[in-house]
């Protein structure tokens, strides 16, 4: 780093020579992280391991801040699963929700905490150590106050982010990544919401809330943990949202109501006096009467008689409906209504605005993560959350460690010429491949619907490349972000949900919810492997206008794998048979294995070889059957015994009295299935 | 011909009126009847309904009417709704609305009136205009007397088309009517609706419409009854099409051509071809056996007679004739042609299903075969389902899962893990083997291991360890394993080498032996290397390595030194090699009369002793010429060293020999190889003893006999 550094002052200084005096001396870094949580710190991490140039900016003294408020009661709702019965590390990691990726097997999140909910300290304490023991380079205590653009031709990207801190120093970046996350939170105006504490302040002490009757605005997993707080203190609680509430164990999506916290639904149902209300904020308000207790009526209301009237002279609703659920007087009013991304510090130069109706809170971004408006810009972790928001992981830890990692493997190719990775196989490891990453790859599972594997195919399918995690609703430009070439066609392997299994009113809890037959493995319901064949890379206009609800446009084949109860892929005539013949009907060739002698018989009797004899085989890495090996083989019919065949034969022509040869008829019904099994491939 | 095609035409205009249907509805003229009486030409057949101008304009008769309109249009039969109106009556408009009829007109003579009851469908309504305007080609009889009849006056002239139906207007006597309308000049048709007619001529399954083809061309004597065939299918236009079209067929066709290449009516029909094999002596009673089989398989199977030629079987030879072998056409010997002992050859209809060879002993057996075969491709249609999706046709796969529940002594090897794996690996000399405990190869693949690892047990100074990549991916992945299984030997301070043997116990056990001194090993003295060549020094290494090899350097020889040490190190674990480079080598040069640098082979087998010099060669041409060395001129081959002597554009010229081969075979093909008779193959023979797959190769050319026999495989 120290080179880099010296490499660049020189030239940062010429830079700084050449400019308008305004802006001044400032330091040029090729990659800026802004914000030092869990996405900025991992997007450091692969930038660090790769030897970039980069400098993440924190303002706070330490990483993690938001954790250190937040949660509010300090439990983490992400999984920190310590036991599945496995060793291996990759699969582990599909139940490990806060351990960020690197190659230090200590930085794994089982090893800072036993609870299977950690408290939100070991997640401070984690990420301390992750730029620790990393290296990562992060100035802390450095609020970045200003971002906009500065054109040049020369920058990679025709210009430069110029942050400036509130210090008034300026850094000029190549690309800014920024990373932090939901910080504002979202605020409902309607008359009284002053009245209403926020998540982010109110009391976690129970006893503040002995006796109280409390009014929680929100359904989300905030209000949820507020309330389980304190729900055995209260006289009840009522929770009012706009919409129904989403519980993720429905949803499958687990930003939604998690069973963790949902005592309250519990306790609403079993009419314990606590409640649950759908409304739209906006049209209420809040009336305070003379005793600090709280009032709900409507918005007209208050517009329709005069605001400066007492309280006790505003209509509430119950004048008319002397029912009205909320009827009664609250004693305290809490927001607990999310947040939303700071957009203030951005430039308007930076077209960074905000999505549509549905995910308002995150900025706009494109399925690279990189923004619509600003080539350069990306945005990454919790803030990235609006290309998969209510689908899949990517705003939390255990989606977005994956998708920050496709960021920067899109970096590496787009600035330094190094393709994605991929490892390269003959076409026998097809299935192979497949089988492995369905059963260990913590990114597909997490990632379901977002990243997928890539199997690009060689000329003639003779050997293909295998590319991880790449974002698959970019797929038609995976040529230019990857730097592969999908010319012979390809495989795309991604995890899904049954299609109409999920959602906030479904029952998944119904009769034959999950399939166990071969034939029924395109009705499966819990997340499986799905395979996708394209004979041509789709086109940018084929995934855009894709079949509704598809992660994809139309396959020229599509295979599912049927769902499993352990979430284990391996059974021989389950799972990897259907899966290699449909391999093989895709490609119109023979992927079984063969030992030695069938390889041997073929090879005389036969034009073309199966691959698994040609790569093997031939080039002298044939496989040898064990005596009982043999044996099965022979007893299930795909394997012959020709040593008592001849026995059998010879036997028979020497019968007595049978002076000359006979040629004896063979069993032609048993040749002919011999033929008829796939003879030309 | 062309009636044929007016069937066809009937077929498609059919579709593409149940098309049109939807989109474009064919009105139904209505006129008024002094207009309808002044269209009407002659010679032109045309269908009108008449109602009261006041009557509703929608009613079963009219909707039904409305759509016979394309069918009978077809058929050149025109279709109207003649308006009734007060003031200009006709003798055909009734007086009341339920006496309404529809007549049909052959210009302007009235044919047939149909009361509007008789006219329920369009099926009815097809079949009654047909069947009027059909009225002499069509015989409706209700006696068998009316049948024999008719029968007896077609004797030796015509065909006839026996049919019996329910009733008259349903969709199987429109069919039949259709046909007729198409074939009715060609043969006599004669339809019945009596039950008791039907049963008199011997049907059982009265419930449905039966239709019998009666071949009456060929009678000539009167007193002989015509034979009948049974049309099995349901009756429907394009099912009477398909059986009058193989009845039309020749009943026997002589053919000499490639099974696969043959085309009869029978194919395009979907039907199956049996080829009875014939041969010249035996050809009177193949034909007559074809013949009876013809009969009997009429309208399911199209029979054919196939003379063999004697050129089509020649690849046998035996050895007492080896001098005719050459020249050899290479080629043409290997035709997929017929086997010697099939009798009848079965091609299925399908496209790219191979034909199949069967021996039969009587009619019976072939026509059941047929049948079975036939109906067998019925049902699959109706099973949705792949019958074989989820039977294991991967004989590693299923071999492997049948012996799963076996115990495996796996602790004869190590089993390493992410923690133990390095600290193992750095502290002994190991072999690993790296396997995925889910993937069937692996699997067969460790039980050789284990195996092997038995056998050394207590012998070798080599660890052999394991470890599963289903656990473990992380240290495999850093390994560079990415494909299962994979072994790799790790010795102290060298790199990893990696097996690229057989998967087979021999294989390894061999490459865990030879590594265990460490090739090219220096030799120090002549009196060892004497010991070296005869295979004394290391004498349990020697069953490993046939050939022990050698590199003579005088000791300033340093480049040709390097060299040699580099092929040696590349052949580690298939061949045993050393060096020597003292001072007195001029010794061994002398005796063995070679010009330093050189390479001496010995070949433990015979005891001799070649020498190669080695001047300015490079290592990899020095490895080029070991493995060379190891192959032999004439040898047996096995599974294990087929892929050595297997190379493509080189035919095989295998002796098969069941044991050992006869002396006198091998001086034979030895003289041809000196003679250079046999460059441009690979002779070879095949102990049937030791490699039993043999046998499963002359099985598939069928030339499994007694005996030697020389075989030659053209490779691809």
């Amino acid at each position: 780093m120290g080179l880099s550094a010296a490499l660049w002052g020189p030239l940062g200084l010429l830079l700084s020579l050449a400019l308008p005096p305004a802006v001044g001396a400032h330091t040029h870094r090729d990659y800026c992280v802004l914000g030092a949580g869990p996405a900025g710190l991992q997007v450091a991490a692969f930038l660090h391991h790769a030897g970039r140039d980069y400098e993440v900016f924190e303002r706070t003294p330490a990483p993690g801040s938001f954790f250190m408020r937040y949660p509010r009661h300090r439990k983490l709702i992400s999984i920190n699963k310590r036991y599945t019965g496995k060793n291996n590390a990759e699969f582990n990691l599909r139940h490990d929700w806060n351990s960020l990726l690197s190659h230090d097997p200590r930085l794994v999140f089982r090893h800072y905490s036993r609870a299977y909910f950690p408290d939100a300290g070991d997640m401070v304490r984690y990420l301390r150590d992750f730029a620790d023991r990393l290296g990562l380079h992060v100035r802390y205590n450095t609020n970045i106050v200003h971002v906009t653009l500065k054109k040049d031709w020369q920058a990679w990207n025709s210009h430069y982010f110029i942050l400036t801190n509130q210090k008034g120093q300026v850094y000029q970046c190549s690309v800014l990544l920024v990373a932090t996350g939901l910080s504002v939170p979202n605020l409902v105006d309607f008359p009284g919401s002053e009245y209403a504490e926020g998540y982010e302040s109110v009391s976690v002490d129970p006893e503040d809330f002995v006796g109280q009757n409390v009014l929680i605005l929100g359904r989300g997993n905030s209000a949820f943990e507020t309330a389980e707080n304190i729900l055995g203190v209260t006289n009840f609680i009522h929770m009012l949202s706009r919409s129904r509430v989403r519980l993720s164990w429905a949803t499958h999506y687990v930003g939604d109501l998690r069973a963790i916290n949902n005592g309250l639904l519990d306790t609403y149902q079993l009419k314990s006096l606590d409640g649950l209300l759908e409304s739209d904020l906006r049209d209420l308000a809040i009336v305070k009467d003379a005793k600090g207790k709280f009032h709900i009526t409507l918005g007209f209301f208050l517009e329709e008689t005069n605001a400066s009237r007492s309280a006790d002279a505003i209509p509430l609703p119950q004048d008319d409906n002397d029912n009205f659920a909320m009827r009664v007087a609250y004693d305290r009013v809490i927001r607990c209504l999310g947040w939303k991304f700071d957009f203030s510090i951005f430039n308007q130069s930076l077209r960074l605005s905000s999505g549509s109706e549905f995910s308002k809170k995150y900025p706009l971004i494109r399925a690279s993560y990189e923004s619509k408006g600003t080539r350069g810009l990306f945005i990454l972790g919790t803030a990235s959350h609006s290309v998969d928001y209510r689908k899949s992981a990517g705003g939390f830890i255990h989606g977005f460690r994956y998708t920050v990692r496709a960021v920067h493997r899109l970096l590496e190719h787009r600035h330094h010429g190094i393709p994605w990775p991929c490892t390269e196989h003959p076409t026998t490891q097809l299935t192979n491949s497949i089988i492995r990453r369905v059963n260990e790859a913590s990114g597909l599972y997490q990632m379901f619907g977002v990243l997928a594997d890539v199997i690009l195919l060689k000329e003639n399918a003779t050997a293909f490349e295998y590319l991880e995690e790449f974002p698959m609703q970019m797929l038609a430009q995976l040529e230019t972000l990857t730097g592969r070439t999908a010319k012979h066609g390809l495989f795309i392997i991604n995890m899904e949900y049954g299609k109409n299994f999920s959602g906030p009113d479904k029952d998944v809890f119904f009769h034959d919810r999950s399939v166990g037959h071969t034939e029924d493995a395109w009705q499966s319901n819990f997340l499986h492997p799905v395979i996708y064949y394209y004979r041509h890379l789709p086109t940018e206009q084929e995934v855009r206008f894709r079949p509704a609800h598809w992660p994809l446009p139309r396959p020229t084949a599509i295979h599912h794998i049927v769902e499993d109860f352990l979430t284990d892929w391996t059974a021989p005539v389950g799972h990897i048979l259907p899966l290699r013949r449909f391999l093989e009907n895709c490609l119109d060739t023979d992927l079984r294995s063969f030992y030695a002698e069938s390889c041997f018989l073929f090879t005389l009797t036969r034009q073309k070889l199966p691959p698994f004899c040609q790569q093997g085989y031939l080039r002298k890495q044939g496989l040898v059957y064990t005596k009982s090996l043999q044996q099965h083989g022979v007893e299930s019919g795909l394997l012959r015994d020709y040593a008592t065949m001849g026995q059998v034969l010879e036997d028979s022509s020497r019968q007595p009295g049978d002076q000359e040869p006979v040629n004896q008829p063979l069993g032609t019904g048993h040749l002919i299935h011999l033929d008829s099994n796939k003879e030309e491939l | 011909m062309s009636s044929d095609f007016h069937v066809f035409r009937v077929g498609v205009s059919f579709v593409i009126m149940c098309i049109l249907y939807k989109s474009a509805e064919d009105p139904l003229p209505e006129l008024s009847p002094q207009k309808y009486f002044s269209t009407l030409q002659p010679g032109k057949a045309s269908l009108a309904y008449f109602c009261h101008a006041d009557s509703p304009s929608t009613s079963v008769v009219l909707e039904q009417l409305n759509e016979a309109v394309r069918p009978l249009q077809d058929y050149g039969i025109s279709v109207a709704k003649v308006h009734c109106v007060k003031e200009e009556t006709s003798r055909y408009c009734g007086k009341e609305e339920d006496l309404m009829k529809a007549y049909l007109f052959r210009g302007n003579i009235l044919l047939r009136e149909f009361p509007t009851d008789t006219l329920f469908d369009v099926n009815a309504i097809v079949a009654h205009v047909l069947f009027t305007l059909l009225f002499n080609e069509v015989k409706y009889i209700s006696t068998l007397e009316d049948l024999q009849n008719i029968e007896n006056t077609v004797k030796g002239k015509a065909n006839m088309i026996f049919s019996y139906v329910r009733a008259i207007g349903t969709p199987e006597h429109r069919a039949i009517m259709e046909a007729a309308f198409v074939y009715g000049t060609a043969y006599q048709f004669v339809l019945t609706t009596e039950i008791a007619l039907l049963e008199s001529i011997g049907s059982e399954d009265i419930e449905r419409a039966h239709l019998y083809f009666f071949h009456c061309n060929l009678i000539s004597d009167l007193t002989q009854q015509c034979r009948r065939t049974l049309m099995r299918q349901p009756l429907t236009t394009l099912n009477i099409h398909a059986f009058v079209k193989t009845m039309k067929a020749p009943l026997l066709t002589e053919v000499a051509e490639d099974p696969q290449q043959v085309s009869t009516v029978h194919l395009q029909l979907g039907l199956p071809l049996v080829f009875i094999v014939s041969q010249k002596a035996t050809y009177e009673a193949d034909r007559r056996t074809a013949e009876w089989v013809a009969w009997r398989l009429l309208g399911k199977a199209g029979v054919l007679l196939l003379l063999r030629l004697t050129s089509w079987m020649t690849v046998t030879l035996q050895i007492s004739n080896i001098k005719h072998l050459f020249p050899f056409r290479k080629r043409d010997s290997l035709e997929v042609n017929i086997p010697q002992h099939t009798n009848v050859v079965f091609r299925r209809a399908e496209k790219e299903v191979p034909l199949e060879f069967l021996v039969l002993t009587d009619i019976d057996s072939i026509i059941s075969y047929v049948e079975d075969n036939v109906e067998m491709e019925e049902n699959k249609d109706s099973d949705v389902e792949d019958p074989d999706l989820d039977i294991q046709d991967d004989e590693v796969a299923e071999t492997v899962y049948r012996d799963r529940k076996r115990q495996l002594p796996l602790e004869v090897t190590m089993e390493l893990t992410e923690e133990t794996f390095h600290a193992t690996v750095m502290a002994s000399d190991s072999i690993v083997l790296f396997y995925a405990g889910w993937q069937a190869v692996s699997m067969a693949f460790l039980q050789s291991y284990i195996d092997v690892a038995v056998k050394l047990k207590g012998t070798s100074t080599m660890l052999l360890t394991r470890i599963n990549c289903a656990d473990w991916s992380g240290v495999c992945t850093k390994q560079n394993v990415t494909e299962f299984p994979a072994v790799k030997m790790y010795k102290k301070g060298e790199n990893p080498v990696s097996y690229a043997g057989m998967l087979g116990t021999e294989d390894l056990l061999k490459f865990i032996q030879l590594n265990r001194i460490s090739c090219p090993v220096s030799i120090t003295s002549i009196q060892e290397v004497e010991e070296y060549l005869n295979g004394e020094l290391y004498e349990d290494l020697v069953t490993y390595s046939s050939v022990s090899v050698l590199g003579l350097f005088s000791p300033a020889m340093t480049t040709a030194k390097e060299d040699f040490t580099e092929a040696g190190n590349y052949l580690k674990g298939c061949v045993l090699t050393g060096i020597y480079s003292e001072e007195d080598v001029w010794i061994l040069a002398n005796k063995h009369a070679a010009t330093l640098p050189a390479l001496l082979l010995a070949k433990h087998k015979d005891g001799k002793i070649e020498s190669i010099p080695l001047a300015g060669t490079p290592a990899q041409d020095i490895v080029q010429i070991i493995t060379n060395a190891l192959q032999e001129t004439f040898p047996e081959i096995t599974v294990e060293n087929l892929p050595t002597y297997f190379k493509p554009q080189k035919p095989l010229l295998i002796l098969f020999s069941d044991g050992s081969i006869n002396p006198q075979h091998r001086e034979a093909i030895l003289t041809l190889v000196a003679q250079k008779h046999l460059d441009s193959f690979t002779p070879c023979w095949l102990n049937l003893k030791n490699t039993p797959v043999g046998r499963g190769i002359l099985q598939q050319f069928y030339l499994l006999r007694n005996g030697n026999l020389l075989f030659l495989l053209t490779t691809f």
